[in-house]
């Protein structure tokens, strides 16, 4: 079994189904954060077989709305003075400003420059959303 | 302010208003002939349409108006490479309101973000035509005399064609809706029509790929065409091609009061014969076009009739 040292302060992302924590990482720009960060993967967990976890050290300036719309059955607890602080899941936000791109060439955000990229919720029981300009549904495995 | 992006931008009460509207404008029109003197439409139309483009300068003529614009993205400022945000910023110094055509969906929606005048999606690719869902609301209410407890046959491509899933989305709304959705086993409606708004909403359907069984059912058959580069294979096109062509005597199996609806234009779906029979609405369908376009001006720029 592979040890993390605890975090004193800071933010760990549990319950990622395996596989998606690089995933996590990107979306969360993680890659140009300071602080320190684990990712733990495949770890082994008694509910969901294997899973995977980032703790981030300190945690600040990052937005954790996007984790509803990647993962909605991550949890997220907050640690301070080594101490759970607060656990808590992310609902899928309404909205996705500049946080995906859409694929369809035919849409307008293909060719106009300088207009955000926005994606709604558009049927939260199935987590699907659409692209607000041409409602083409978003799949991430396209 | 407001736009007219998705035929849903408006409620069911102001759709019914603008029935209204339309209603009296047919009853009435000289009662609306100079209530936009002074007020100009903006067409900017940056693929060629002809007919909707003819439509909407008719309506602003009609209400006394005066109209302005291009019909193809080569005699205007695209062509230069300019974007949508900065065309609608400097449109707005010179219309009242424009109606704007796009090849590329969500173009009007990109418009009215950065517009100082109200902006009407007179079509964006395959995405939106919501004037043209008027048009076949106030068409259907015209010649039933109601929008509600009614079976709709849609017949053709209903993949494909947006004016389908619109017309679906929006008589969806009123209560008592029945669809038989008449096509091709590859040209059914998309999943998300048949989850998201039939599904969710339970309103009874059937899919069926021949019309002549389910005629007699139908209050109202919307006619869309079938383009042969739609099929997977020939033999498909040639074994169906006829299945879906309204003729004489497929209009022998529909009710006295079952009509004919069809966006237009039409290329060999409903046979010439067909034209004459009182049942075919799609002539009738055009001319409602224009009263519809007359309400939505007058709305969108907040003038009203005395």
């Amino acid at each position: 079994m592979l040890n993390v040292d605890s975090l004193t302060d800071g933010i760990v992302i549990d319950h990622i189904t395996a596989g998606k924590g690089m995933e996590i990482y990107r979306y969360l720009h993680l890659d140009q954060y300071d602080g320190s960060v684990a990712i733990i993967k495949n770890a082994r967990s008694s509910k969901m077989g294997k899973k995977d976890i980032i703790k981030i050290e300190s945690a600040e300036n990052i937005n954790f709305d996007v984790l509803g719309f990647i993962d909605p059955n991550v949890t997220v607890s907050v640690i301070h003075d080594g101490k759970l602080v607060r656990k808590f899941r992310m609902d899928p936000p309404d909205r996705l400003v500049n946080i995906v791109r859409c694929k369809n060439p035919r849409c307008i955000t293909s060719v106009e420059p300088g207009i955000d990229q926005v994606f709604v919720l558009t049927d939260r029981s199935s987590n699907t959303y659409r692209c607000a300009y041409c409602e083409q549904k978003y799949r991430s495995k396209e | 302010m407001k736009h007219l992006i998705d035929p849903l931008d408006l409620s069911v009460g102001e759709i019914d208003e603008l029935i209204a509207v339309a209603q009296d404008i047919e009853q009435n029109p000289e009662k609306y002939a100079h209530l936009c003197e002074g007020k100009k439409l903006a067409t900017l139309f940056y693929e060629p349409s002809t007919r909707t483009r003819l439509s909407f300068e008719a309506a602003m003529m009609n209400l006394g108006g005066k109209v302005l614009g291009f019909a193809s993205a080569d005699t205007s400022s695209a062509a230069k490479g300019e974007s949508i945000a900065d065309t609608i910023r400097v449109v707005s110094c010179f219309a009242d309101i424009c109606a704007m055509r796009h090849p590329k969906e969500g173009a009007p929606q990109v418009a009215a973000q950065f517009s100082g005048i109200p902006v009407i999606n007179a079509g964006d690719g395959g995405h939106q035509h919501p004037t043209q869902t008027l048009t076949d609301l106030l068409t259907i209410r015209m010649l039933k005399g109601r929008l509600d407890h009614l079976t709709v046959g849609l017949c053709g491509d209903l993949k494909f064609g947006r004016t389908v899933h619109s017309q679906i989305k929006a008589l969806s709304r009123y209560q008592g809706m029945r669809f038989v959705l008449i096509s091709p086993e590859e040209l059914r409606i998309p999943s998300y029509i048949r989850e998201e708004v039939l599904h969710a909403r339970g309103i009874p359907f059937q899919e069926v790929e021949r019309m002549e069984p389910v005629l007699p059912k139908l209050d109202i058959l919307y006619m869309t065409r079938v383009q042969r580069e739609r099929f997977f294979n020939e033999e498909d096109y040639i074994r169906l091609k006829d299945t879906y062509i309204l003729d004489k005597h497929k209009m022998q199996y529909a009710r006295p009061d079952t009509y004919i609806l069809h966006p237009l234009p039409r290329v060999n779906e409903i046979s010439t014969e067909v034209d004459s029979d009182p049942r075919a609405a799609y002539f009738r369908q055009v001319q409602y076009g224009v009263y519809i376009r007359m309400a939505l001006i007058l709305k969108l720029l907040n003038i009203h009739a005395e």
